[in-house]
C-alpha cells in the first residue's frame, strides 16, 4: 500500500512540472495572493506587521485556483485510458487514489510555501507573531487539502476536466460560504435548527478564520481533516463503480 | 500442460445489454489464444474482467492460481496487460514511463535498469526512450505499451488488438515477439485480422454478442470453411470446358468460376470436404490441360467467421 502510494506519488508530482500548468499555477496563484492582499486588504496601509489580509483571501484564492489542479486528477486517466493500465496494476485503488491527492496536496504546498516573501516582508517592516502566521499557514494548507480531495472525488466522475472544474469550484463555494447569511437565511424558519447548525458548522470560511485569528483548534483541524477523509473515500468508491463507464 | 488462465462462466452487463453471456474458457503454458469476433462482440469486455479492470457480473478467473475477484494484488501481478488503444501517459517518455511501471511492480536498481533494458530491446524502443510519448508515431506509441506489459516478464500475456496501427515490418516483429515469448507463457490477444490468428494462435475462439461460438485450432475452424479442400486451378486457354468434366468426377460438388487476384479459374469444391486433389490432377494429366497453376486451399478464416457470426446476428 505505502510503496505503491509513493510511486503514484512521485509519478503524478513530476507530471505536473512536465507542463507549463505548474508554472502558470504557481506565477498566478503568487501574483493573485499579492494582489488581494495589497489592493483589498491594504497590506501595508493597516500599519500591522501581521499576514491577516493575505490570509483573509485564500478562502475565495482557492475556489478559482483548487479546481484547476485538482480537475484532471481522473479525468485525464479516463479521457486517454491510462486509467484502464493505473487500475490493473498490482496496488489496491485505495493506494492509488491516496497517491494521487496527496501529489496535489504536495503541489499546493509548494505554492504555499513559495509565499515565503510576504512573511520575510512582515518581518523586516515589524516583529510578527510568528506562531499566528504558522497557524495561519498549517490552516490554509488543510483547508487546500479539503479542496483538493473534493474535486478529486469530482474529478473521478467525468472524463471532461472542464465539467469536473466546474462542479469542484460550485461545491466548494457550497461549503465555503455554508455559514454566511445568504445561506443561514434561506433555511431559515423552515429548516430545523439542528439543520441550520449543522450547515453552518460545514462552513470553510468559519474553520478558517479562527485558525488564522491564531488559534488551532484540533476541531477545526479535525473538521478539514474529516472533509478529506471522506471525500477520498468517496473518490476509491466512484473509481470503483464507475471505472469502465 | 498447466492451466494457466480459467476463465469461468463470466457474465458482464451494463445496464440492459449482456455485454458478456457465460464465457468459459482455460488457456494452458504455451498456448496463444486469438479472440475473434466482429467490434462490440465482448472481446475487450472479457479481457477487462480477466484483467481485473471491470468485476464480472457473475463469474470469475482463476489466474495461476489466484481469484481476479476474490484475490486481484495477486492476480494482477502475474499478467501483462496492452489494454485496448494502448493507451500512455502523454508527457512522460519511454524511459520514465517504464521506470514508473518498474518501481510499482516492485523493482528497484539493479534489477529495474535490467528489466527495463530487457523489455526495451524486446520492442525495439532504443532510439525513443527520451522522447515524450505524445511526440511518438503510432506504431511506436504501441510498443511502448507492449514493453509496459513484458516488463516484469509476466507468465500471462493479455493483448488486445496488439498489432492495430502497425506497419506490414512491424506487424511481422510483433508476431515474431509472441512467437518467441510464447512457450513460456500463456497469452490471449484479441483480433480482427484472421491472418493473424494463423500467424501466432495455436488456438482461436470466435465471439459474437458476447457468446463464444466456437473454439478450436485455426486447421479446425478452417476445416469447417466450404473452402476446405477446395482445388483451385487456373487453365491458360479460356475455349475448354473444364467446369464440365470437372463435374462428373464423383469427389466433385461443385465448381464456380472465380475471379481474384490471381486472374480467373475454376474453384472446385469436394463432397463432404474430402481430398479431392489426386482426382483433379489425374484428371487435368488425362485431358492435358494447359496448367498455369492448381492449389489446395485449406479453408478460409474468413468464410468461418462470417458464417458463424452472421449466424448469431440474424
Amino acid at each position: 500500500m505505502m510503496h505503491g502510494t509513493w510511486t503514484i506519488f512521485r509519478r503524478e508530482l513530476a507530471s505536473y512540472f512536465a507542463t507549463p500548468l505548474a508554472y502558470v499555477f504557481i506565477v498566478i496563484f503568487l501574483a493573485a495572493a499579492g494582489a488581494f492582499a495589497y489592493f483589498l486588504g491594504n497590506f501595508f496601509d493597516r500599519g500591522q506587521a501581521d499576514l491577516q489580509p493575505f490570509f483573509t483571501f485564500h478562502p475565495w484564492l482557492y475556489l478559482v485556483l483548487i479546481p484547476a489542479l485538482s480537475m484532471r486528477l481522473w479525468a485525464e486517466e479516463r479521457k486517454s485510458g491510462t486509467i484502464e493500465l493505473l487500475l490493473t496494476l498490482p496496488i489496491p485503488v485505495g493506494a492509488t487514489v491516496l497517491g494521487k491527492f496527496l501529489a496535489s496536496w504536495a503541489f499546493a504546498g509548494i505554492a504555499l510555501a513559495l509565499t515565503f516573501p510576504f512573511w520575510i516582508t512582515v518581518r523586516i517592516l515589524g516583529s510578527p507573531d510568528n506562531g499566528v502566521i504558522l497557524a495561519s499557514y498549517i490552516g490554509s494548507f488543510l483547508m487546500a487539502g479539503a479542496f483538493l480531495a473534493i474535486g478529486a472525488a469530482l474529478s473521478a466522475l467525468t472524463k471532461n476536466q472542464v465539467i469536473a472544474f466546474v462542479l469542484t469550484a460550485a461545491l466548494c463555494f457550497i461549503f465555503t460560504v455554508s455559514g454566511s447569511s445568504v445561506v443561514l437565511g434561506f433555511l431559515t424558519g423552515w429548516a430545523p435548527e439542528s439543520v441550520l447548525t449543522a450547515v453552518a458548522s460545514f462552513s470553510f470560511l468559519a474553520h478558517f478564520s479562527t485558525i488564522v485569528r491564531g488559534v488551532i483548534d484540533l476541531r477545526d483541524a479535525v473538521f478539514f481533516v474529516s472533509v478529506m477523509a471522506l471525500f477520498l473515500f468517496a473518490n476509491a468508491v466512484i473509481i470503483d463503480l464507475t471505472k469502465a463507464d | 500442460m498447466d492451466v494457466m488462465i480459467d476463465a469461468r462462466h463470466l457474465h458482464r452487463r451494463f445496464g440492459p445489454i449482456l455485454a458478456v453471456d457465460d464465457v468459459t474458457f482455460t488457456v494452458a503454458q504455451g498456448e496463444v489464444l486469438g479472440f475473434l469476433g466482429p467490434n462490440g462482440a465482448g472481446k475487450s469486455t472479457t479481457m477487462k474482467m480477466i484483467t481485473g479492470f471491470l468485476a464480472p457480473t457473475s463469474g470469475t478467473a482463476v489466474i495461476c492460481g489466484a481469484d481476479i475477484v476474490l484475490d486481484p494484488i495477486a492476480a494482477k501481478r502475474r499478467i501483462g496487460y496492452l489494454p485496448e488503444g494502448a493507451p500512455c501517459y502523454p508527457d512522460m517518455t519511454p524511459a520514465s514511463f517504464l521506470g514508473f511501471i518498474a518501481r510499482i511492480r516492485g523493482f528497484g536498481g539493479d534489477e529495474a535498469r535490467r528489466r527495463i533494458a530487457l523489455a526495451v530491446e524486446h520492442t525495439a524502443l532504443q532510439t525513443v526512450l527520451a522522447q515524450p510519448i505524445e511526440t511518438l508515431s503510432k506504431g511506436y506509441k504501441r510498443r511502448v505499451g507492449l514493453a509496459q506489459a513484458l516488463l516484469h516478464d509476466p507468465e500471462i500475456l493479455i493483448l488486445d488488438e496488439p498489432t492495430d496501427g502497425l506497419d506490414p515490418n512491424q506487424k511481422h516483429e510483433v508476431r515474431a515477439l509472441i512467437n518467441a515469448l510464447a512457450p513460456q507463457k500463456a497469452i490471449i490477444i484479441s483480433t480482427h485480422l484472421l491472418d493473424e490468428v494463423d500467424a501466432v494462435c495455436t488456438r482461436a475462439i470466435i465471439i459474437a454478442e458476447g457468446r463464444i461460438l466456437a473454439d478450436g485450432t485455426p486447421a479446425e475452424l478452417e476445416a469447417r470453411s466450404r473452402h476446405h479442400n477446395a482445388v483451385r486451378l487456373s487453365l491458360a486457354r479460356d475455349d475448354i470446358d473444364a467446369a464440365g468434366a470437372l463435374m462428373r468426377l464423383p469427389g466433385v460438388a461443385l465448381v464456380e468460376e472465380v475471379e481474384d487476384g490471381e486472374g480467373r479459374g475454376l474453384m472446385i469444391f469436394p463432397r463432404d470436404g474430402r481430398s479431392i486433389v489426386a482426382e483433379v490432377s489425374d484428371l487435368v494429366g488425362t485431358a492435358q490441360w494447359p496448367v498455369t497453376a492448381l492449389r489446395v486451399e485449406r479453408g478460409r478464416l474468413e468464410d468461418v467467421f462470417r458464417a458463424i457470426t452472421t449466424r448469431a446476428a440474424a
